[in-house]
């Protein structure tokens, strides 16, 4: 199968959020970033399996600029093929999913994974965007996939519970917690990772209609009111009448 | 002009989601001076309840095709060019999640998703969301001439506004899919933890997965669904959908109560839109206190099955 994954790359889970600029950017000092965790543990790794069992390739594509190769090169060692960046910022899920649908209009991808979301703008829009630029259909969350005889069976979450559906590649999908395990890279996929092809490609036109214009921070807690754990009452009278919650 | 709202009936019923993404369609609708068209797959009778929510017209249709997002998408931007919308409104779950992104290309429009505030004005179309997994707001420029936007539980409210409902029909016989619906399982009687108003929530602190028992029996209790922290899940004691966390779900409900949580701050990430916040923890150091608004110092063990029974005598007095 000719497997393509989307990865992104967010600021590492316990990074200091704040602006400057007068709050119209994101302060990237002293920032570490990662591969999203959707696109590394769920999209890329199931990616992977299918290659494993079936044959074929998986190529990762990051938009972005040449800073990004180091996560690029991640997924390349946890058992990518061969990688693509589009050399432009990333600046908007429709930007993104522009650039990526370009690429991929003319390389018969089986199967395109994405993250479910990015966990630094949490827009989940890039997966069904990309459908829609390439006319394919999408199936969002996706917990579970299988291929049988050419055929893929698959599981959607959906809340409180999930819908099993099946259909004929292509197809986009977006991958969510328990479509596969995390695999951590081992040395020699760190060694052949180097060796792999990761070209670099030229953006496309296009301009973005929804922009971030300001940032600003969630207002605070006032402040932990510590209730006596001998007097579970009163904690509930808080809730009740204070909180108002039960 | 108009402002078109799609509301789905689950088993022919609207969930509160629907009557808030009605709600900020129609002051959306006001701004424009435009009215507000509500789409929806349930029958006529259902949807004239959305006549409280400031609905001018209901459109119905029928499709055995919900799930998959090409059709669907169609059938929406189909109709929003019928009635001229210029912003389409959707709620917050997971059909938007696949729909927002292709409707935003058919009609080429600006997109967001989750928002969680109206615009100021007509003219100067800004909303805010909720980023970095909640721990920012971005604020939201939507520049182009159509809008597609999905609202965030819990934001915006419910505002009662009585309209006259005219009726209409769109027919969505049309529309064909590639993709096969197999079985739609949804577990029995508990709210999906996405939905819920009331969480239970439980951590390493449980020690073991055969101690789950006061959990549930507070969770029962409240009428609270039950979630968890990723370790939890990773190791196999709770199922996955109760995962909550910057890598899991994110919920917003009214009350969060975290059991043997430390609050590590891709847990927080998930769960710090909370309205109230309760922690139980042992450790007075834990840092999920300085998230939290009420907090209780002591063994869950002990503290957990005292709080299900002060719960039961306030029900009951
Ligand atoms: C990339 C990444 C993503 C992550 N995403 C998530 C996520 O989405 N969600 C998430 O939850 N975590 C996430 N984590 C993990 C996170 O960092 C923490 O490890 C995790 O949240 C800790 O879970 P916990 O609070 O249950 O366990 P612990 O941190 O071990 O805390 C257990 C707590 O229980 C208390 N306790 C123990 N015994 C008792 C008792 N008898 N009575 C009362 N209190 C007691 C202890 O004082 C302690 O505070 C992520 C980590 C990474 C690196």
């Amino acid at each position: 199968m000719n497997l393509l994954v989307c990865i992104s790359k967010t600021p590492e889970t316990t990074a200091k959020i704040d602006f400057v600029n007068d709050s119209k950017e994101f302060n990237t000092e002293g920032v570490q970033y990662i591969m999203n965790p959707y696109d590394e543990w769920y999209a890329l790794v199931r990616a992977i399996e299918l290659k494993e069992a079936l044959g074929g390739t998986v190529t990762a594509i990051n938009v972005g600029p040449a800073a990004n190769d180091i996560i690029i090169r991640k997924a390349l060692a946890i058992g990518a093929d061969e990688a693509v960046r589009i050399d432009a910022e990333a600046s908007s899920a429709s930007f993104v999913a522009k650039q990526i649908s370009a690429y991929a209009s003319d390389k018969s991808f089986d199967i395109i994974f994405t993250g479910k979301e990015s966990i630094d703008y949490n827009g989940s829009l890039v997966g069904s965007m990309l459908a829609e630029y390439l006319g394919l259909p999408f199936l969002s969350y996706v917990s579970k996939l299988d291929i049988n005889d050419g055929k893929a069976t698959v599981s959607c979450d959906i809340e409180g519970g999930v819908e099993l559906m099946s259909l004929n590649p292509p197809f986009v999908l977006s991958a969510a917690k328990g479509l596969a395990e995390q695999r951590i890279p081992n040395m020699r996929g760190i060694m052949m990772a180097k060796r792999k092809p990761l070209n670099a490609v030229e953006a496309v036109e296009h301009n973005d209609s929804t922009r971030v214009v300001r940032y600003s921070m969630p207002p605070e807690k006032s402040g932990v009111k510590l209730v006596d754990p001998e007097n579970m009452d009163e904690l509930v009278r808080l809730l009740h009448e204070e909180a108002k919650v039960i | 002009m108009s402002v078109l709202v799609y509301v789905e009936a689950v088993d022919g019923k609207y969930k509160k989601t629907a009557y808030e993404a009605c709600s900020y369609g129609f002051r959306l609708a006001q701004m424009n001076s435009a009215n507000l068209v509500a789409l929806t797959n349930a029958d006529s009778q259902t949807a004239s309840e959305l006549a409280s929510y400031g609905v001018k017209t209901v459109v119905c249709f029928q499709s055995e095709d919900l799930h998959d997002s090409a059709v669907l998408s169609s059938i929406i931007a189909d109709a929003a060019a019928k009635y001229v919308a210029n912003a389409v409104i959707l709620t917050d779950d997971s059909r938007s999640k696949a729909l927002l992104g292709r409707l935003a290309v058919k009609l080429d429009a600006s997109a967001v998703s989750g928002a969680s505030s109206l615009p100021e004005s007509a003219s100067e179309f800004q909303v805010s969301k909720s980023i970095f997994s909640s721990k920012a707001i971005g604020h939201y420029s939507l520049d182009s001439a159509k809008k597609v936007i999905s609202v965030a539980r819990n934001s915006v409210g419910i505002h009662e506004n009585a309209a006259d409902l005219s009726h209409e029909e769109f027919d969505a016989s049309g529309y064909t899919s590639s993709i096969e619906l197999i079985e739609v399982k949804r577990v029995k009687g508990t709210v999906p933890l996405p939905e819920a108003e009331l969480v239970v929530s439980a951590g390493r602190g449980m020690k073991d997965p055969g101690n789950w028992g006061i959990v549930e029996e507070l969770a029962d209790t409240l009428g609270a669904t039950t979630a968890c922290s990723r370790p939890v899940s990773d190791s196999g004691w709770r199922p996955h959908h109760e995962h909550v966390g910057q890598t899991g779900i994110a919920i917003k409900p009214n009350l969060y109560i975290a059991i043997g949580i430390s609050g590590a701050i891709q847990h927080l990430a998930g769960v710090n839109n909370s309205k109230t916040i309760v922690v139980i923890n042992k450790d007075p150091e834990a840092p999920f206190f300085k998230a939290a608004d009420y907090g209780v110092v002591g063994d869950l063990f002990d503290v957990v099955p005292r709080l299900s029974e002060a719960i039961k005598r306030q029900k009951n007095s």
